[in-house]
């Protein structure tokens, strides 16, 4: 109970994850979906960086960087599409999003 | 002992915010709320002995990441309420647990079936900057220019989506510009 091992962190990764999933699931604001992958990203990063520590690898980290360099370009592409679909029509709602009618 | 309240302490924070993050209706205390989350993951970072990650996690997260949403929020009406999906709660609630729990046996089956030998150990008497340093300019170092040549492509993209037509402001036109504005845009998008 004291001696923090791997499977805490891994478990609490799991948990972060669990609550990002419910997010992505459960949201319909695009912007809010977003956060939600924020989530998911940081969780997986919380995972490598234990392993990393506890197998004494470096690798881990590595991942974990290009992790977040992945989410910040995903963030400016993402928020710029986001901008110019809200000019167009009103709202960031998915639903909203069928130009298809099928 | 210390190591054992950081953990579960910081470990409390972290579930709480991002529990806010997915439940709260405001997009505002969304945004704060993972602002706060993300800096109390680097927490972990930090007793993990990562600090360099620590550190990257709070300039790049809450410093550029976070800014940016806060930016981007003011094209948007995040005053409104933020409506939600009416489903079955306890399917999205397992679906999600069954996907992490599997992610997370993804992650340990490896290290169950068969021993891991570090390929980079960590040097003695080497500070973990000095350590991230030496393995990201000699072996990833081809990922690392690719990953600086996807951060320019994502700066062009934002640059050439976001600010189209950012001499044009609604706030600051009467009524008939605005129609005008738009039976243009109609045009153009036709």
């Amino acid at each position: 109970m004291m001696e923090i091992g791997l499977n805490h962190y891994l478990v609490l990764s799991t948990i972060l994850f669990a609550i990002g999933l419910v997010g992505v699931m459960r949201r319909k604001n695009l912007l809010l979906l977003f956060f939600a992958t924020e989530i998911l990203l940081n969780s997986v990063n919380i995972a490598f960086a234990a392993i990393s520590h506890y197998y004494g690898d470096l690798t881990g980290q590595m991942f974990a960087f290009f992790v977040i360099a992945i989410a910040a370009s995903e963030v400016a592409v993402g928020l710029g599409l986001l901008i110019v679909w809200f000019k167009r029509h009103g709202n960031i709602d998915l639903d909203t999003m069928t130009s298809m009618r099928g | 002992m210390f190591e054992a309240i950081a953990f579960y302490l910081f470990a409390f924070l972290t579930i709480a915010m991002f529990y806010i993050v997915v439940t709260t209706k405001q997009a505002l205390y969304a945004l704060t709320a993972l602002a706060a989350g993300m800096i109390f993951i680097s927490a972990f970072f930090f007793i993990l002995g990562a600090d360099f990650l620590g550190a990257v996690q709070i300039i790049v997260y809450t410093g550029a990441v976070m800014a940016l949403y806060a930016f981007g929020m003011m094209f948007f009406d995040s005053t409104r309420d933020v409506k939600e999906k009416q489903g079955n709660k306890f399917i999205v609630v397992g679906l999600a647990t069954l996907a992490a729990v599997l992610v997370v046996v993804i992650f340990a089956a490896p290290m169950l079936s068969e021993n891991i030998v570090a390929f980079y150990p960590q040097l003695e008497g080497v500070g973990n900057t000095q350590q991230v340093g030496l393995v990201l300019f000699t072996k990833y170092l081809i990922p690392f220019e690719v990953a600086a040549v996807m951060l320019l492509v994502a700066m062009v993209a934002g640059i050439v989506l976001a600010g189209k037509k950012m001499d044009l402001s609604l706030t600051l036109m009467n009524a008939e510009e605005i129609e005008e504005a738009e039976e243009k845009n109609k045009k153009v998008l036709s």
